[in-house]
This record gives structure tokens, sequence and C-alpha cells, in this order.
């Protein structure tokens, strides 16, 4: 059942012209940051070879990358995700689900997962785009790996996140707008974090995305990926259920 | 006696502090077309949105053929068909693709989706628009895919909430006609507040007002109790009167 839900979801998405758009747009930028991060790899790299223990293409042309797609992805998972729950309610296709014998957290898990799906395409392009250097290099697996990990659990916590806003409001501009800042609010919030240890950093999502960044899969950082996502699906469970009970 | 399968008690259901729906029980028989009627903001859809599982009742139980629909959710929703007020339809999808999906989320398997999507579509007349668009369909086609969508399981109960709203007269009487051979082997509840219509097709009537029933029963036991009045419409007007002056 979760299955189906999520298929409508991602037929729904591709049937406009929506998620096109933003497929396309976001692989146009990545595209333009991915072509100057190897133009300038070519420039330094002669100044590479005087080094001891020079970083990689991949430290330098495939980290760079994530990191910008992880920005990015901030951006357009709030404009795929409000859709989600608001305009389902605006327009009121919510009763077919709910008349279903389909459980609330049925509805919003296929819902997470469709968007998964759709957010894994974007991601695997990413990472065809990290694979096509190995024309010319060759790319350290460990590093590209830890960077597609962390950036799949980074979207699925944009999504959850987005998904439980979606589910607040009836207006799809709302649920955008108020995903962008919630997300923003939490990339930046360590930015007055006063020494490493500060409780700021435990709460930023960018700086659990960071050790994945650098190849480091660390468990703590997988578990705040884990649980960030858990907590936004549950609330978004609940909320959903209250429309029957309060709406 | 023939199989009850929907039992409302006591149902009440208030937002905030207004009270929308106050005590409603009722009883449907297997192959009952039940007409509920009253004027605007009765509650009727209110009513209807809790026998379908959409809301919560305040306080009462709802069963649907023996089975609790707040306790036993999943198993009593698969014997329901809904058409809400406005119909719940994905305008990206095509007739077919909506009704499979309608299908797919009633737990029909999977060898059987066809036939009953098939089905579906013949009984409301959209054999021809299978392939078009929803969002492209006049509002008396979507009325129908609305309607196919609410008995492509072939549920037991269907719940119908103004089924004939925009419809033109010639589709207005084959719907009426659909919902007449629908009550021949399920129960039908609908809600409407044309009068003829309840004459025409409705085994039983009930007649809401300010959020509690304040009629049950059929056209005979109508005229038996409400003798000085020639019609349908004569007794609805003085009912709903009555009440407010109350």
């Amino acid at each position: 059942m979760i299955f189906t839900i999520a298929a409508k979801e991602l037929k729904i998405l591709f049937s406009g012209p929506m998620a096109w758009i933003i497929l396309a747009v976001l692989e146009i930028i990545l595209a333009y940051f991915f072509l100057n991060q190897v133009d300038a790899f070519l420039t330094i790299q002669p100044q590479l070879t005087a080094l001891a223990n020079p970083p990689g293409v991949t430290e330098l042309i495939v980290t760079p990358l994530f990191g910008n797609a992880a920005i990015i992805l901030l951006m357009a998972v709030p404009l795929l995700s409000m859709r989600l729950i608001a305009e389902e309610r605006r327009n009121q296709t919510l009763n077919l689900l709910l008349s279903a014998p389909v459980s609330v957290s049925e509805i919003i898990l296929g819902k997470f997962l469709g968007l998964m799906a759709f957010l894994s395409l974007f991601i695997g392009l990413v990472a065809l785009m990290s694979l096509s250097l190995y024309a010319g290099a060759t790319l350290d697996p460990g590093l590209l790996a830890g960077n597609i990990v962390g950036l799949v659990l980074l979207a699925a916590s944009f999504a959850a996140l987005g998904l439980f806003i979606s589910s607040l409001t009836s207006h799809p501009l709302i649920a955008a707008m108020g995903s962008f800042g919630a997300l923003l609010g939490l990339w930046i919030i360590n930015m007055s974090a006063r020494g490493a240890d500060s409780w700021l950093n435990t709460l930023s999502l960018l700086k659990h995305f960071e050790s994945f960044n650098r190849g480091i899969i660390n468990s703590a950082d997988a578990a705040y990926f884990v649980l960030f996502i858990a907590l936004f699906l549950v609330l978004a469970v609940r909320r959903l259920d209250n429309d029957r009970t309060h709406g | 006696m023939t199989k009850i399968t929907v039992s409302a008690k006591d149902l009440s259901r208030s937002y905030g502090t207004r009270i929308a729906v106050r005590d409603v029980s009722f009883e449907l028989r297997q192959g009952e077309v039940l007409g509920l009627l009253g004027p605007n903001g009765a509650g009727k859809t209110t009513t209807l949105q809790m026998l379908a599982g959409c809301l919560a009742p305040s306080t009462g139980s709802v069963d649907i053929c023996g089975i609790n629909l707040l306790e036993n959710p999943r198993e009593a929703k698969a014997l329901l068909g809904y058409l809400p007020e406005t119909p719940p339809l994905y305008r990206e999808l095509t007739v077919d693709e909506y009704l499979r999906l309608a299908a797919r989320l009633h737990r029909i398997p999977k060898n059987a989706i066809a036939n009953a999507t098939e089905k579906a579509r013949q009984r409301c007349g959209l054999t021809e628009v299978g392939k078009r668009l929803i969002g492209n369909l006049s509002k008396g086609y979507q009325q129908r895919v609305g309607i196919a969508q609410a008995i492509v399981h072939n549920p037991r109960v269907v719940i119908l909430d103004e089924p004939t709203v925009g419809l033109d007269p010639i589709q207005i009487r084959e719907i009426r006609s659909l919902i007449r051979e629908l009550g021949g082997e399920h129960s039908v509840i609908l809600s409407t507040h044309i009068l003829p219509e309840v004459e025409s097709v409705c085994d039983r009537i009930q007649i809401m007002h300010q959020g509690k029933l304040v009629f049950s029963g059929d056209m005979a036991a109508l005229k038996q109790t409400y003798p000085d009045q020639a019609n349908l419409e004569e007794v609805f007007i003085q009912l709903t009167k009555k009440e407010e002056s109350a």
C-alpha cells in the first residue's frame, strides 16, 4: 500500500512540468559548478605534484560538488515537498486516501518514499557526474560512497521536515517558505556556536553532513539524521491524524 | 430479516464550541437506499464524513457490517465506498489511471483490477473517456469519475454526498438509475437537498435539521405522520421551520 501511494506521488510529480524543470535547472547549475571545479583542478595540478602528500581528484572535485548539491537540495526540496499534503488538503483529494482502507502512517510513508525516489534520481545524477571523472582519473571510492550516503540521509531529512510542514497548512506556498526557513535555520544554526562542543553544533544539519562530505561515516552523525527523519515523519502522522479528530 | 450494513449510534460532532451533529442514530439494511435530507448546514456532510471514517465522531460509534469503524478502521473501510462533496480527483491523471489507483488503494488483487475498473467505467458511462485527463473533463464527467471511484471495489455500503450536483437532466436520470441499481445489492446512503430525487430513488428518508434527526422513515410513514401535508416539500418546510421557532 505504501508503494501504491509512493508510485502515485511520483506519477503526479512527473505528469506536470515542475519535476522536469527542477531536475533540469539543478543539473545545469551543478554541471557549471562541476566544470569550474575541474578547470580549477587542471590549473593547480602542476603545483600539486610538488607536494609530498597532495589531495586527490576526489577531494578536490567530488567533495565540493556534493557540498554544492546539498545546498541546492536545501532550496529545491521545499518546492517539491510543499504540495505533498497541503495541495491535497486544498483540493480536497485527501478524502480519497482517508476513506480508503489505508492507515495514516502508510499515507505519510508512501508520500515520503515517493519524494525520496525522486531525490534519489537527482543524487544518482550527481554520482554519475562524479563517476565521469573516471574517464581521465582514478577516484577514491570510499570518499565517493561516504558522500552519496551522506547526501541521501541529508535529502531524506529535508524531505521529512518538508512533509511535516506541508501537513500543517493547506497553502503549498506557505509550506514551501516554512520548510525553506526551517531548513536554512537548521543549516546555519551553529554560526553563533562558541567552541566545538556547543549544543548548537549538535543541532546543525551542516555540521553532521560535513563528516560525510569528508568521507567519514560516523555513526553519531548517521544517528542524528535517522532520528531527525523519524521525528518529523512521526510528527506528520500525528498532524494528519489530528485532521480526522479535530479538523 | 435482512442484514444491517450500517449502524450509527448517538453520533455527535462538534467543531470547537459549535455542535454540527448531535445524537444521530440510525440503521441501514442491505439493499436499501437511504436519503439524507436537510437544508444547508444541517450536518449532512459531517454525518457522512463520520460514516466514511474521514472524520472521527466526538461521541458515538459506527459499525459497518458489524465491524466497528473506530476500532478496526482498515477492515471497515474496505467495505465502504465514499464520494465526498467535492470529488477527490487528481486532475493530472487520466480516468483509467485514477480508477486503477482507487482500486489499488482498496486492496483489489492485481489480476482483478482491470476487470473492476472496466466494470466501474461501464456503470458510470465513462467508457469513452478512459484515456482523457480528469482535469480536462466537464464537471458532469468529473462527478461520474467520483462515483466510479466509490464503487470500483464493489463495496457493501456506498456513501454519496450530493451525487447529482452539476449534472445535466439526462445525466441526472442516468445516475439515479445507477443509484437504484446499486441499491439492489449494496446499501446506499445519499445526501441531497433535491426533494424529487429522494422521492424517486430512496426507500427511506431521514430529515436533518440543525444537527439533529427530525424525521426517519419511508414515504408511507411520512404520509401517515403528516397527513395534512400534500408532499415531501411541505413536510420538509414544516419540519425545518418548526425547529427554528422552537
